[in-house]
């Protein structure tokens, strides 16, 4: 790149908007105030829901397009549930996941037949487990934080994601995700130097392809199976929909 | 930039008419669109005002469109990513060949992109010893094929699932020949097969943005198959190709227009993958590239700003227009002769190559006025396209034949007494003519019309003189 690119763009770019500079202080000052104010705009209103209708309500959506959901009443019931759905789909009792806190609070070693094994995936892992930090009643949306915790690649590369998902996570919408991206970020001493996730992956679905003649077909290349785990009472601090 | 054959838009097109198998796909792919479309309009009451909505934060975005670059720009620094600014389609090629070789790059993954499509980066790559991977299934199957994409959202619509095993069986010879490849699910394993191993190869992975996040200095993608995220997270290097007015100001901003965008597209509420990017991985983090490039690309984009043009700019490649054109359903894709095929490639591409050069894609258009019903953005698509024609008018750029037609229509019109006793004969003698039959097969001057269709014999007289006669239209009747 050469600066001389950049402001030759720019120039044209108020040359076109009638402008020889740029916008004003005043016309600059409530610009940067409507990226601060971060307002919302229209937020569709079938998530005017209590709590329990936003997780049914994330349930019928997540079933429409192919996910699978169970639920269970708390965490000491996700192993076995686990290993149930895995036996179900004949799926290897082999699973990778990630050190992740909701995930460690569940009693996985109660599970001995199950092989856990901890870190990214390799081509050669058929499952991953991951905890969801948020999920997205309006289109039965799962949102990924990337992190230590959580490693991007666990939500693309085995065929079969299982998502462990505590009920009071359910959110209305995209925007209550954003402002849980924004509520992590914290400040230049909190660690995280105000910076937002390097990745966030909303997952609707498996992975789905329709470019052969329109015919939907699963598995694209992300995961052929999205089996979605809802823990009804799934942490003490629930953190309150927007 | 990529080879434009669209001056020969005519021929182009007689010759994709006269193609059953295109015919077959398109015919398949049609109804999949626009029913799908429909059921998702109807699910949402809020879907119109969501595309105000999503028009309006456009407009405000190109009204201020270099105070949001620059504040893009900062906020993609602070993250740790770059901004590289690229006037013309080689500027972009450019930069993108200097990225890979500092990498010292062999293979480059590819998300799909409409830039890179239109910046040929392929091309560029293959020439410079590197090889250019398409991961999108579509782009794939059309890439082994030595062709372009034929729509913007489903590059491979043109093809039926007998071309794709053909060139699945001319290119994967190290599989077995006599392995049954006949119905999509076993195409789509194979290449999801072969994708997999290239996936980890790769030292680049480029991707589009549907996208950019002035707030955060955030590219997002959407995709249904997952290969824009494995593109950008295994390789080292993430390069996003973008166009200036990809941008927008807020999260919530881009939270509506991904509301109208997938429904509009494919019919779904959502895709199933939409990936918010900021910058490169985070110290700690287990993956994710080490280095984060974003390209914003001009190549005419800032001169159609401010002109009449300019509601062009606010177009966010769903491909409804297409879709939902008779025109397009007819002809495909290739027919147009470049990147951007349909309405919205018909009012893009003259201003992206000069009239002179796709002047004809304007003319492909019954002005039926589909497109602008279902753009999401409300861009009125008729209405530029006949700012096109006026401008190829006015450059003499027309045929003889439209001019000399043009001229004489002038002529009656200003003269209404005439332009009356002329039409009302011409109406009664083709009557006459077509009496018989109903309709003409062949007639004088009307060949254009006559090869692909009849036309039907008029009734007599003409709308003016039923008029005249006090005759109205029923209530309740068609419009």
């Amino acid at each position: 790149m050469s600066a001389s690119d950049r402001n030759t763009i720019l120039y044209s770019v108020r040359r076109s908007l009638g402008r020889s500079g740029p916008v004003d202080d005043g016309t600059a000052a409530k610009l940067r105030a409507r990226i601060a104010g971060h307002a919302r705009n229209i937020v569709p209103a079938r998530t005017d829901l209590d709590d329990a209708g936003l997780v049914d309500l994330f349930q019928t959506m997540a079933e429409k397009v192919f996910a699978t959901v169970e639920r269970v009443s708390d965490m000491s019931e996700v192993p076995g549930a686990v290993g149930d759905y895995l036996r179900r789909e004949n799926l290897p009792a082999q699973v990778v996941m990630a050190p992740d806190e909701t995930l460690d609070a569940a009693p996985w070693s109660d599970n001995a037949l199950m092989d856990i094994r901890r870190g990214t995936p390799v081509e050669a892992d058929q499952v991953s487990v991951t905890s969801a930090p948020v999920a997205v009643a309006e289109t039965g949306t799962l949102a990924m934080f990337s992190g230590p915790a959580h490693p991007s690649t666990l939500n693309f590369i085995p065929e079969t994601h299982v998502v462990v998902l505590p009920a009071s996570r359910v959110v209305k919408a995209y925007e209550d995700v954003f402002d849980a991206v924004r509520a992590q970020m914290g400040d230049a001493e909190s660690g995280r130097n105000g910076l937002p996730p390097r990745t966030v992956n909303f997952i609707t679905g498996p992975s789905r392809s329709g470019d052969i003649e329109q015919t939907l077909l699963l598995g694209a290349h992300g995961p052929r199976r999205l089996h979605i785990v809802i823990v009804e009472d799934g942490e003490q601090d629930a953190p309150q929909n927007g | 930039m990529n080879v434009s054959t669209t001056r020969n838009f005519k021929a182009n097109a007689a010759e994709q008419l006269a193609n059953e198998t295109l015919r077959g796909a398109l015919t398949k792919s049609k109804g999949h669109f626009t029913g799908g479309r429909a059921t998702a309009a109807a699910n949402l009451p809020e879907f119109e005002a969501l595309r105000d909505q999503a028009r309006d934060i456009k407009n405000h975005t190109i009204e201020n469109l270099d105070f949001y670059l620059e504040a893009y720009e900062e906020k993609v620094t602070d993250v740790g990513g770059q901004v590289h600014w690229a006037r013309t389609a080689e500027d972009a090629r450019n930069i993108v060949l200097e990225i890979c070789r500092s990498v010292d790059a062999k293979a480059v993954n590819k998300g799909k992109s409409m830039i890179s499509e239109e910046c040929a980066i392929n091309d560029m790559l293959e020439a410079n010893g590197i090889r250019a991977v398409e991961t999108d299934l579509g782009e794939y199957i059309i890439q082994l094929r030595g062709e372009t994409p034929s729509h913007i959202i489903a590059p491979a619509v043109h093809l039926t699932k007998g071309q794709v095993e053909e060139s699945f069986r001319a290119n994967h010879t190290h599989l077995d020949p006599d392995r049954v490849l006949e119905e999509p699910p076993t195409l789509l394993n194979e290449a999801r097969t072969i994708l997999r191993e290239k996936y980890f190869q790769a030292e680049v992975g480029i991707t589009g943005a549907n996208l950019l996040v002035a707030e955060t200095g955030s590219s997002i993608i959407v995709t249904n198959e997952g290969n824009g995220d494995l593109s950008q997270l295994i390789p080292k290097v993430h390069i996003v190709l973008a166009s200036l007015e990809k941008i927008v100001p807020t999260l919530e901003d881009a939270s509506t227009i991904l509301r109208v965008l997938a429904r509009s597209a494919t019919g779904q509420e959502f895709s199933s993958y939409t990936t918010v990017s900021t910058g490169p991985k985070r110290e700690g983090d287990p993956d994710g590239p080490e280095q984060y490039h974003v390209i914003l690309l001009d190549n005419g984009r800032s001169d159609m700003l401010g002109s009449e043009f300019q509601d062009m700019l606010r177009c966010i490649r769903c491909g409804a227009c297409m879709n939902h054109c008779p025109v397009y359903q007819s002809v495909g894709g290739h027919a147009y002769g470049w990147v951007y095929p349909g309405p919205m490639g018909s009012v893009l591409s003259p201003g992206l190559l000069g009239v002179d050069e796709a002047g004809h894609l304007p003319n492909a258009s019954s002005f039926c006025g589909r497109c602008e019903e279902v753009c999401p953005v409300r861009i009125p698509l008729p209405k530029l396209m006949r700012h096109w024609r006026e401008q190829e008018f006015e450059k003499h750029l027309s045929p003889g034949a439209a001019r000399v037609g043009l001229g004489l229509w002038a002529f009656f019109a200003k003269r209404p007494k005439l332009y009356q006793l002329a039409t009302g004969l011409e109406m009664r003698v083709l009557a006459w003519l077509g009496r018989k039959r109903g309709r003409f097969t062949s007639l004088p001057l009307a060949g254009g019309w006559t090869k692909y269709r009849e036309l039907p014999a008029p009734q007599g007289r003409t709308f003016q003189s039923r008029w005249k006669l006090g005759e109205r239209p029923q209530a309740g009747g068609a419009q």
